[in-house]
């Protein structure tokens, strides 16, 4: 367990209730021209499931990938305002963005397993810790492996490749691969989207179960599935953070007009 | 009832044309392989690739000193042409619209269009004039710089199909961006970069214009790269410009061989796509 611990992160006794605390102060973000979010402020708690909803190009995948800066790739964007991780600026320019999305994983709506086996796709990261030794690699490969309750299914298949699983258990290989970098934060965008209801079931309680031990943010379109997983939600709308409070609240008695025709579905 | 039928028989009349077109594109290779089966299949034997030319009226004798020397260019120029071909294909694919890469994509291809005669007084201007005297060297790097626009295209195209998704997902998990690039990206467009280099190689593999101010040719045994060296093309070239009738028949079997090689790497190329969206399992 202990050989895990990649440089940049934060002595655990020093702030084991707050690690994995996101707070964002009027962040705003362009595309080139274009806005896509606008002065959003919010703090997700650290061990909390904080669904995004909103309508497709609402500005929530955009505030996902800023987490942990996978927008850097795009050229010609830029930000203004502030998004903190434990009290730290992911933007700091200090901050080695590696060892940032090391603490933050992220999952993608899309399964996306490398060409190689099970194995190797779930060594990945640690890998990259230089985390050689075989002996620790196989006890995180299968510790990873058992959280996205998926090692019944491949502990005789580790060797074989990832692309010949079924569609949900190649999402639960790739949880399980940002799982193994042992984040703080874990980022889903849209992570059952394309899969059957038995994935998504799967996938959502497994959400449920990874939250006792670290902060997860999910990008749905699903509202069910928000109400079903989430304990805070977060309503985007054209690149604004229309109302962010507790998944009940939001859906009982929501504070906002706009909130409330965008789940009771007169719009989106 | 008449529309349908005219319809039927447009249709059939089409795919007919097609289906002509299809053969008759395969009609030139075809024709080819054939004649130079009948003509050189009978000079071939083993002594054609283990024996030096013989002087004119003596009989047998054989081709090995272009053999090799065609081999040996070949080996230089993939030396020069395929690291600077991938790197710089890495480079157009990874900063798709930096100025530099435009600028850059926009040269390869005036690059590949050039006559490769062109490429041939390149290489005597820089390798052979300064020095004095012809080589296998520049004959290589004539070849080489006709490989680097060729491997550097295919290598982007390779690199292009990779999906965004799993780049982002090396990148997710904490690689940084030249691990991605190497590990990831290289590594899963593999086959295809493969492919490309070979399908280049056997492109210059034939090439006898960027050769005759460069290795020129070499009527007798030489490796060495300081040196003239004999080339398959150069000899059948030379070979059936003689008035010579057991030369001709020589040129002929020298063809054969050559496009064998050609035909043997693009087969290895076919060869090594077949796995290409397959899983590398470690």
């Amino acid at each position: 367990m202990t050989a895990v611990a990649p440089v940049a992160r934060p002595a655990p006794a020093a702030a084991a209730n707050t690690i994995g605390t996101i707070e964002a102060r009027d962040f705003s973000f362009w595309y080139g021209k274009k806005q896509a979010l606008k002065g959003i402020s919010m703090k997700v708690p650290p061990r909390s499931v904080t669904a995004l909803i909103g309508p497709s190009g609402c500005g929530k995948s955009t505030f996902l990938r800023s987490i942990n800066r996978l927008n850097d790739l795009i050229p010609a964007v830029r930000h203004e305002g502030d998004l903190c991780l434990d009290e730290n600026s992911v933007y700091n320019p200090s901050l080695d963005v590696v060892a940032l999305r090391q603490r933050v994983g992220m999952v993608f709506q899309r399964w996306n397993p490398f060409p190689k086996s099970i194995y190797e796709n779930v060594a990945y990261g640690p890998r990259i810790n230089g985390i050689a030794d075989e002996t620790s690699l196989d006890e995180i490969v299968e510790r990873s492996l058992r959280r996205t309750a998926i090692w019944d299914e491949v502990k005789d298949r580790l060797r074989t490749s990832a692309l010949g699983l079924s569609g949900g258990q190649q999402q639960r290989v790739c949880i399980a691969r940002a799982l193994a970098n042992q984040p703080e934060v874990l980022l889903l965008d849209e992570p059952a989207s394309a899969l059957d209801p038995s994935s998504t079931q799967r996938i959502e309680e497994l959400v449920y179960e990874l939250k006792r031990e670290l902060t997860i943010i999910i990008v749905t379109h699903n509202l069910q599935q928000a109400a079903r997983a989430s304990e805070y939600t977060a309503f985007f709308f054209t690149g604004e953070l229309v109302e962010f409070g507790p998944t009940e609240q939001i859906f009982t008695s929501p504070r906002e007009e706009r909130t409330e025709a965008y789940i009771t579905g007169r719009f989106g | 009832m008449r529309t349908a039928r005219s319809r039927h028989l447009v249709s059939g009349a089409m795919i007919g044309l097609t289906y002509l077109a299809a053969v008759l594109a395969t009609l030139p290779l075809l024709l080819i392989l054939v004649h130079l089966l009948t003509k050189g299949a009978s000079s071939l034997s083993l002594a054609f690739f283990t024996h030096m030319p013989r002087p004119v009226g003596e009989p047998g004798g054989g081709m090995a000193n272009a053999i090799v020397g065609t081999l040996v260019l070949i080996g230089i120029a993939t030396v020069i042409g395929l690291p600077i071909g991938i790197g710089a294909g890495l480079y157009l694919a990874e900063k798709k619209s930096s100025p530099l890469a435009s600028t850059v994509r926009f040269l390869s291809d005036v690059l590949n269009g050039l006559p490769s005669i062109v490429m041939g007084i390149f290489a005597w201007e820089i390798l052979v004039r300064p020095i004095g005297h012809f080589s296998a060297l520049a004959g290589g790097v004539a070849l080489g710089s006709m490989m680097i626009p060729l491997v550097t295209r295919t290598t982007e195209e390779m690199l292009l199909v990779v999906p965004t998704s799993l780049r982002e997902a090396a990148l997710a998990l904490g690689y940084p961006r030249w691990r991605t690039s190497i590990s990831v990206v290289l590594r899963t467009a593999l086959a295809g970069i493969v492919t490309g280099a070979l399908v280049a190689v056997a492109r210059i593999a034939g090439e006898t214009a960027p050769l005759l101010f460069t290795a020129i040719g070499n009527a007798f045994w030489s490796t060495s790269l300081s040196q003239p060296i004999a080339a398959l093309p150069l000899q059948i070239f030379a070979y059936a410009n003689s008035p010579y009738d057991e030369w001709h028949q020589q040129a002929w079997a020298g063809a054969l061989v050559l496009i064998a090689i050609v035909l043997i790497i693009s087969l290895a190329a076919r060869f090594a796509t077949r796995s290409r969206f397959g899983a590398p399992v470690d």
